[in-house]
């Protein structure tokens, strides 16, 4: 039978090629655009080739804040993950409980990301927030808007109480999904708490923990409203994340075409590092 | 190595179990004797894997004991009982090597690494493992991993008892009969006592020396698989083992004999006319077409290759019989004749005399 050619089929693409365009194609390319030439105002462009990226990949500025949001990221993820595994190890498993405690691990997840911060902004001041008067109180001398250190410490720990229950949630449903088989085997073959972690629990999480890890990162790599609300980059320069600079430079100084190269290389440095990621914590199943 | 005794053994899942269907299993008293192979069969939902988490220490009896030889184990954990389980769904330590799977019952106990060596080369042998033995265990197949289950109850010395929870589920049904053949030649091999909980009659009959045939929460005959096929204790197993099942009809009783559609029934045992649901239970196998007997209409005739299963109704009920090969089956009417010493007299659904509980 002579199959008839019919490229009649391209229009029922259509739709989803339009939708990609103006979601993603037309926005990116736009900036793009920004990111290759140089404005005087008035809409007067010129070409200045890969001038721009040059700079920033140069700048001191750059390389500071790009070196902040990996602290910031690697420290959430080493905090929140273990954190996060041993909380939901901890969660019952049936009974009445199981509800409450999903109902409170969700409950930070629900919050808008600028009332976390509003949250913790006033939460932490040193001379009426909570917590920062208790700490005062304690004897530490805390002071989020002068101390980097503090800024950081309260950066962190926002961080942590915002989305540590995120990986909970997942690593419970990776905990859950465990057949009770497993758990009787173990016990028969004589299997420590250690090992029945180390090697039924663990391994039936990596999934969801290869999920958790990679939303975590690129979340946390693209964090802006919290911190921006909290600390504002502040004190000085010292928790200024890489979205906070790039807002700076876009919105506060209004270089369009040096901010439009860096959201690019920003851009590419998340897509190849959640790659990195993905690769790394699948590489295991692809070899057997 | 033990003797297992099950002694006024019941278990019920609610905390106060007031009426009978809140046992999931009633009184029962059970002997296994040392190095048997026995089968649990019934249907889902009879208890058998209750039965069975509670010989292996998973679940506490609500009441009565377990004694292994001479020990009260009843409250005894799993790994305390010396026992092995293989689950319905294979579990193995996806993130091992097969070795260090069957390695890892004995290192949990502390064995050292000499000996492990040649035990686990020994039951990979066995086990037709040595092959994959530096293998992951996740890449192998439903039936290889069932046998790293296996392999991890083997390999301990120490084992009383080896319990399989209907362990062929989900293996492919070309190589459910080689891992049957194998488990058969296994246990020749290591003489241990090991009991097979299935729903399946072929691989119950065919594993076990003896079978204890379960129904809701009770045992309703345990024997060899000849006397289950030709003395059921009880109409459930007459049913539930063979293919088809034995025929049961109520009959009613005329000075000790069956009387079944208007016709005195010859039969191997007799009965009081003391009330009760009355019934004989003849199974297809000893029906057959007669010159002069019971009148009947045929309904249905269908093709199971050596003999054909004919359906006919006699006295308003259905009745099956197997007709060999070159059997000349009648047209429409035909008349019946049932084989008066396979014949058997039920009441209530219990054999009558002989033994049969009444």
């Amino acid at each position: 039978m002579n199959k008839t050619v019919n490229q009649k089929a391209w229009f029922l693409v259509l739709p989803v090629l339009v939708l990609v365009a103006f979601n993603a194609i037309v926005p990116l390319m736009t900036v793009v655009n920004y990111s290759v030439q140089e404005t005087f105002g008035d809409n007067v462009f010129f070409w200045s080739g890969i001038s721009w990226f040059e700079d920033i990949l140069k700048s001191p500025r750059f390389h500071d804040a790009l070196g902040r949001q990996l602290f910031f990221t690697f420290t959430i993820l080493l905090i929140e993950v273990p954190l996060g595994v041993i909380i939901a190890l901890a969660m019952p498993r049936k009974g009445v409980w199981v509800s409450v405690c999903l109902v409170l691990m969700a409950m930070p997840l629900l919050i808008p990301w600028n009332v976390v911060g509003a949250m913790w902004n006033i939460f932490a001041l040193p001379e009426i927030g909570l917590m920062g008067k208790a700490l005062n109180a304690l004897g530490f001398d805390y002071n989020y808007t002068r101390q980097p250190g503090d800024a950081w410490f309260t950066l962190i720990l926002m961080d942590v109480w915002h989305w540590t229950s995120l990986v909970v949630l997942l690593a419970y449903a990776g905990l859950v999904s465990i057949p009770d088989a497993y758990y009787q085997a173990a016990k028969i073959d004589g299997a420590s708490a250690w090992s029945i972690f180390r090697f039924i629990q663990l391994p039936k999480m990596k999934r969801v923990l290869t999920i958790a890890i990679l939303l975590r990162f690129m979340d946390s790599f693209n964090i802006y409203t919290e911190p921006s609300v909290l600390t504002g980059g502040g004190p000085g320069n010292s928790t200024t994340l890489l979205s906070i600079d790039l807002v700076k430079i876009a919105l506060g100084q209004f270089d369009l075409g040096p901010a439009a190269a860096m959201s690019l290389i920003y851009f590419l440095v998340i897509l190849l590092m959640s790659w990195i990621f993905y690769t790394v914590m699948t590489r295991d199943e692809e070899n057997q | 190595m033990a003797h297992i005794t099950l002694s006024n053994l019941g278990h019920s899942y609610h905390a106060n179990p007031a009426e009978d269907e809140h046992w999931a299993l009633k009184k029962l008293d059970i002997e296994w004797n040392d190095g048997g192979a026995y089968a649990l069969l019934g249907p889902s939902g009879c208890g058998k894997t209750t039965l069975l988490n509670i010989i292996s220490g998973l679940l506490v009896p609500s009441q009565g004991r377990v004694l292994f030889g001479d020990e009260d184990v009843t409250s005894l954990p799993p790994e305390k009982r010396h026992i092995a389980q293989v689950f319905q769904f294979p579990v193995v330590y996806d993130t091992m090597t097969v070795y260090d799977n069957l390695a890892f019952p004995l290192r949990n106990r502390g064995v050292d690494e000499a000996t492990i060596r040649e035990r686990v080369t020994e039951i990979a042998e066995m086990n037709d493992l040595t092959a994959m033995l530096k293998k992951r265990a996740s890449g192998l197949t439903a039936d290889g991993k069932q046998k790293i289950s296996l392999g991890r109850g083997l390999v301990r010395t120490d084992v009383n008892a080896i319990l399989f929870d209907e362990p062929l589920t989900v293996i492919d049904p070309h190589l459910k009969f080689q891992l049957r053949s194998k488990l058969k030649e296994l246990h020749q091999r290591v003489a241990r006592t090991m009991i097979y909980v299935t729903h399946d009659q072929t691989e119950a009959l065919t594993f076990a020396d003896k079978v204890v045939v379960m129904n809701t929460g009770e045992v309703v005959q345990i024997g060899t698989p000849e006397e289950l096929f030709e003395k059921p204790q009880h109409t459930f197993v007459g049913h539930f083992i063979g293919s088809p099942g034995m025929n049961v009809l109520p009959c009613g009783i005329d000075n000790g004999s069956a009387v079944f559609a208007g016709r005195k029934i010859e039969t191997a045992n007799r009965a009081a006319n003391a009330g009760g649901r009355m019934e004989i239970g003849v199974r297809p196998e000893h029906v057959s077409f007669a010159g002069k007997g019971m009148d009947a209409e045929i309904v249905k005739v269908s093709d199971a290759g050596r003999f054909r299963i004919v359906e006919a109704v006699a006295g308003g009920h259905t009745v099956k019989l197997l007709a060999p090969e070159g059997t000349e089956i009648p047209d429409r009417k035909a008349k019946l004749a049932f084989a008066a010493e396979r014949t058997r007299i039920y009441r209530d659904g219990w054999l009558v005399g002989e033994g049969g509980r009444q």
